[in-house]
């Protein structure tokens, strides 16, 4: 095999990273599901900060936290090279719009992925380069202080809004990734494969409509 | 007259093969990589072949007109494959399949070809397992059989209702497997035009590439015509739209003899004719007929309301239906052989009691076994069948009666072959089911798929190496000759002739008027006075298309209607020589119907004094009569006897 | 019954081509979709104009060489239905109908809405088959074979290569058509001697040949006229995986007699 084999990655290899990518990125996202949870307790932020301050300070959290950006890293990255090859695979393009029933918003999962990466772009910005110091914390809010630079940020219902749509299209890239990602690893069985779709979806739901109430809380019942 | 000796091996009939192996001349490796071999069609006969050969060592070209080798008609074949395995333990042995095969091909086949065919049966099923055709099998884990055809026993392996698409595809990953290897060399999307011959000698081919127009000669030590049935004489019949004679019938033109063309097989269980555009039609499995009854009406008046579909067949009370395949034969029913049941069926519609739009269709009704067993177990049997038969036609055959009509289907006649398999000419080979074959005057059902690879796997490989062992001293066959500059101009020619008539009228209407002459006057039933009227009429039709054959589009471009234009031209010649084999054959046997060659009761009957013999025909030149040649055929192991079903 | 015909015409490969518009007329519902082009093209040829090139043999569904992307489906609305098999009854009478080749780089246009698959047998030439010679095999029933895993080959081994899965692809992948194949074999014990080895091959194959990767939006077996199923992606996934991980490395023996 000539050109092919000298390739340092197949395309399988390639999808196969990117899934396990995603998988540890969906892991990661329940963790900061369950701690930003905690902004809901009645407890003027006791809890929050607790767990805060713990994974900030945490060395193997902080350890994980380079895992982390490398995990995002290497998921955008295979995923807009194997975009990229899928588009030149197809020179030519049909006249005719696509009428082949497609897995729920499986097309859209480049637009989804760039959507939810502009949002954490932003997301980065509101928190992460506060915390590192790069950007100047709102007035009267602690560099550190999690608690309250949420409170302020989601006061501001344009922003809140925001977020909702944020947290929205990474619900619809969630719902199809999670079980994309089962398939792509080659976890495809006549038993249980009806189940991973559920719990993909259920998954999705769970994530993005539980950081969904966090904003809308702050709206109306605060 | 030409002496047609087979030249099976003296010894007895159960010891020929193995004598045959055991003394035949091999060539040795080092000779083989120097021996060039062409083999045109990729079905089951030629792809089996092809791999076949370059495992061996030969330099192979393996020719197809379409545009993969997987794609060769074979892969349409549903019912099965026979084997004379025993699996079963219900009796069966090489003899038996022998005997089956012979008395099916109603005496008309060579005792020789036949036993070999059935002693290597089991070696293809090994062969097959072992390619990793997913054949049926028990919760045990070994194959499955099912009887097929009417035999006593069960013999017939299957993989669903596409055993010719698993074959195939094995056969197909045999060729690939050689072509990555380098010993066979694909030409796809070619058509063959010309044999060339060189010193009495088969040592070339002349193609058109089909994409680019382009004419190419290729040149060998020997050449094989694995390239299918003619069925396709008929215009409509369940071949593939570019089934062809063509290669066979340029052999038959460059000195092979052609022999028994008027042998075709007629089944009787097709979707029906629904208008003039109809391209192709579909068979459903004979297996239909184990639970359907086949009826039309007894009354003219209710044949007429149902044509303009006042009322539906249900509506008909049963004393007002015909049940004519019980009525005329009540031992065997609606099960008696292929060709008993598509005559019947043509003498009702004859008749004026056809059913369906056109009145050339009659009813096969399932009401009486779904009432008896229930509609899920008839789904459970036939349920894609049924399916298939919704998707076409638009009809529920659980509530309504299916409507079927007979449909040319397999050619039993071909290029004449000795026991090697060659033709007349030397170093010409014919296999599968373009030569002609193993089946006599009709073919059993499971045994195409049989032959097909049993010819390409287990008999050309050691009898082709019997001539090849005298021409390892022959360099590679030039493509310079003069004969292949002959060939070459010739072909041009014809092509110009073709694309130069500037007339008014499509090839498809040439074909489908050829088809008609065809089915009407030499199709399952045949006499004296419509035979001649045919060939009346194909002479006229053969005038007109010289003279008024539109063709658009240029020659060294992708150009379909030039293909056809070319193929159609072949097929109104071949037409034309069945009509003269049925003319001279005044017997009734196998599929055939000589209206002059009947019991007093109108029964087929056969006439085994003078007709117990291969019609093998010699080409003579263009406008003058070919030459008809016999091959008696002896029948020292079974006793002809006569077929009855009553 | 009447339709509009947009059919693409591109004269070879090197022509740009466009869509055509056409009419065709007096069409029975009961034609199939070729013998409605059938119709249309004798109407061209009567005109002396170039007949419409489109590739189809069998007419029966199981030879695939019919192609035709229509309405932004590959063979059409129906499922599980080649082109061939498609009837005008399952059109509204009057409608306009868009045909296009399949469109992929590996499967260059030939003409009109013929196309070029050659790149499948490339696929099945680096390792579709079991390396079998044809003698001295062992009798056919030697190996027992789980019935489940005979029919599971089945399943994957109908495929008939017509491209569908490619042409609907978004993403143009081949990972459908090379998944069934490396399942039918990896399923039988005959085909699993080799199974590390053909899956490597195959792959590498499909990837040098230009066509994309899949994101498992499954409009292959949405489209397949055979209706086989992604989980045979999923398996050459995983037989891809094993071997990679832990199939060793091939030694290159060489040596003379």
């Amino acid at each position: 095999m000539d050109r092919s084999e000298r390739r340092t990655l197949s395309s399988i290899t390639g999808k196969v990273i990117m899934a396990l990518a995603g998988l540890f990125l969906v892991v990661f996202l329940l963790v900061h599901l369950g701690i930003n949870l905690l902004l809901m307790a009645d407890d003027g932020g006791r809890a929050f900060t607790g767990a805060a301050t713990f994974m900030a300070t945490n060395p193997v959290i902080r350890l994980f936290e380079v895992v982390l950006f490398g995990g995002f890293l290497i998921h955008m990255m295979f995923g807009v090279g194997v975009s990229i090859r899928n588009r030149r695979s197809r020179p030519v393009r049909y006249q005719h719009k696509s009428e082949s029933e497609t897995s729920p918003l499986s097309r859209y999962m480049l637009h989804s992925g760039i959507i939810v990466f502009i949002f954490l772009a932003l997301h980065l910005i509101d928190f992460y380069f506060i915390k590192v110091g790069l950007v100047a914390p709102p007035a009267g809010v602690e560099r550190h202080d999690f608690y309250h630079r949420s409170l302020v940020l989601f006061s501001d219902k344009g922003y809140s809004a925001v977020y909702l749509v944020g947290f929205l299209f990474l619900g619809f890239h969630l719902n199809h990734a999670v079980q994309a990602a089962f398939q792509t690893i080659g976890m495809n069985h006549n038993k249980y494969t009806a189940g991973i779709k559920v719990f993909s979806m259920l998954y999705a739901i769970i994530v993005a409509g539980g950081f969904m109430t966090i904003p809308l809380w702050f709206i109306f019942f605060r | 007259m030409i002496n047609l000796n087979a030249g099976a091996p003296k010894a007895p009939l159960a010891e020929q093969w193995s004598s045959y192996k055991a003394n035949c001349r091999l060539v040795n490796p080092n000779n083989k990589r120097k021996l060039d071999i062409i083999v045109v069609g990729t079905g089951l006969a030629g792809a089996s072949a092809a791999a076949t050969l370059g495992q061996l060592g030969y330099n192979v070209k393996s020719f197809c007109y379409q545009d993969t080798p997987r794609r060769a008609h074979s892969i349409a074949a549903q019912g099965g494959i026979n084997a004379a395995k025993n699996y079963q333990n219900d009796g069966d042995n090489v003899f038996r399949l022998f005997y089956d095969t012979i008395k099916g091909g109603d005496y008309r086949a060579r005792e020789s070809n036949v036993y070999r065919l059935a002693s290597i049966s089991p070696e293809i099923i090994d062969l097959c397992v072992a390619q990793g055709v997913p054949f049926a099998r028990e919760y045990g884990g070994l194959l499955a059989n099912r009887s097929f055809g009417g035999t006593q026993v069960s013999r017939t392996f299957y993989a669903r209702g596409q055993t010719g698409q698993q074959l195939l595809i094995g056969a197909y990953s045999a060729l690939s497997r050689q072509i990555a290897a380098g010993s066979v060399k694909l030409y796809n999307r070619r058509d063959v035009l010309d044999i060339v011959i060189v010193d009495g000698k088969a040592r070339g081919v002349i193609v058109r590439n089909l994409v680019t127009g382009e004419i190419e000669r290729h040149s060998a030590h020997a050449v094989v015509l694995a390239t299918g049935g003619y069925g396709n004489v008929f215009y409509l019949s369940t071949n593939a739209m570019g089934s062809n004679v063509t290669p066979a019938w340029s052999a038959y033109k460059k000195g092979a003899l052609f022999a028994n063309p008027c042998f075709t097989q007629i089944h009787p269980t097709c979707i029906p004719v629904h208008g003039e555009f109809q391209s192709k039609l579909t068979l459903m499995s004979e297996s239909l007929r184990n639970d359907g009854r086949i009826w039309v009406p007894k009354a003219k008046e209710d044949v007429e309301q149902l044509r303009q579909k006042k009322i539906t067949p249900e509506q008909i009370h049963e004393s007002k239906r015909d049940y004519y395949l019980e009525r005329r034969y009540p031992a065997f029913g609606n099960l008696v052989p292929r060709d008993v049941a598509s005559r019947a069926a043509k003498e009702r519609c004859d008749e004026g009691y056809g059913v369906g739009s056109s009145g050339r269709a009659v009813f096969l009704d399932f009401s009486d076994s779904i009432n008896r067993l229930g509609a899920d177990a008839i789904s459970a049997r036939y349920g894609n069948l049924f399916q298939m038969y919704e998707r076409i036609v638009d009809d529920n055959p659980y509530q309504t009666p299916m409507m079927i009509y007979p449909a040319v289907h397999y050619t039993m006649g071909g290029l004449w072959v000795d026991y090697e398999l060659m033709t007349t000419v030397p170093g010409l080979y014919s296999i599968g089911e373009c030569n002609f074959s193993d089946h006599g005057a009709n073919r059993l059902g499971a045994s195409a798929l049989m032959q097909g690879l049993a010819d390409g796997y287990f008999v050309l490989p050691y009898t082709i190496s019997a001539y090849l062992s005298n021409e390892i001293h022959t360099p590679p066959i030039q493509t310079t000759l003069p004969e292949f500059h002959t060939a070459v101009h010739d072909v041009n020619d014809r092509l110009s002739q073709l694309k130069g008539t500037k007339g008014k009228t499509s090839v498809d209407h040439f074909h489908k008027t050829l088809g008609k002459i065809m089915w009407e006057y030499c199709g399952m039933s045949r006499s004296e006075s419509g035979l001649q009227k045919a060939l009346g009429l194909i002479g006229e039709l053969k005038a007109d298309f010289a003279s008024d054959v539109s063709i658009p589009g240029g020659m060294k471009e992708y150009n379909p209607e030039l293909e056809k234009a070319w193929r159609v031209q072949d097929f109104i010649e071949l037409g034309d020589l069945m009509v003269r084999d049925a003319l001279e054959r005044k017997e009734s046997c196998g599929g055939h119907f000589r209206e002059e060659s009947q019991t007093p009761d109108g029964e087929a009957l056969r006439n085994d004094e003078q007709f117990a013999h291969v019609a093998a025909w010699e080409f003579k030149g263009d406008g003058a009569s070919p030459v008809r040649h016999r091959e008696e055929l002896r029948f020292d192991t079974v006793k002809p006897s006569q077929r009855s079903y009553k | 019954m009447i339709f509009t015909l947009k059919i693409w015409r591109q004269k070879n490969a090197s022509d740009k081509g466009g869509l055509v518009t056409y009419k065709a007329e007096d069409i029975s519902p009961d034609s199939s979709f070729f013998e409605m082009l059938d119709q249309l093209n004798q109407q061209l040829i009567a005109k002396g104009e170039d007949p419409v090139a489109f590739d189809h043999d069998c007419r029966e569904g199981i030879c695939g060489t019919c192609s035709l992307y229509i309405n932004g489906r590959p063979h059409g609305p129906l499922k599980g239905t080649t082109t061939c098999q498609l009837h005008m009854r399952s059109f509204r009478n009057g409608e306009t109908i868009y045909v296009e080749p399949w469109r992929c780089g590996a499967f260059p246009v030939i003409k009109d809405l013929i196309v070029d698959r050659s790149a499948f047998d490339k696929i099945i030439q680096a390792g579709g088959y079991v390396s079998v010679n044809s003698g001295g095999i062992p009798d056919a029933n030697t190996i027992p074979v789980p019935k489940p895993d005979a029919d599971a080959a089945f399943d994957a081994a109908a495929c008939i290569g017509c491209g569908a899965c490619v042409a609907s692809c978004p993403n143009a992948s081949a990972m459908l058509f090379v998944g069934a194949k490396v399942s039918h074999l990896a399923l039988l014990p005959q085909g699993r001697v080799e199974a590390e080895h053909r899956v490597q091959k195959m792959v590498a194959t499909m990837d040098s040949l230009g066509f994309g990767n899949c994101s498992n939006t499954y409009a292959c077996e949405a489209e397949c006229p055979k209706e086989i199923a992604v989980t045979n992606i999923a398996r050459m996934n995983r037989e891809f995986l094993a071997a990679k991980i832990f199939a060793e490395k091939e030694k290159q023996i060489s040596f003379t007699l």
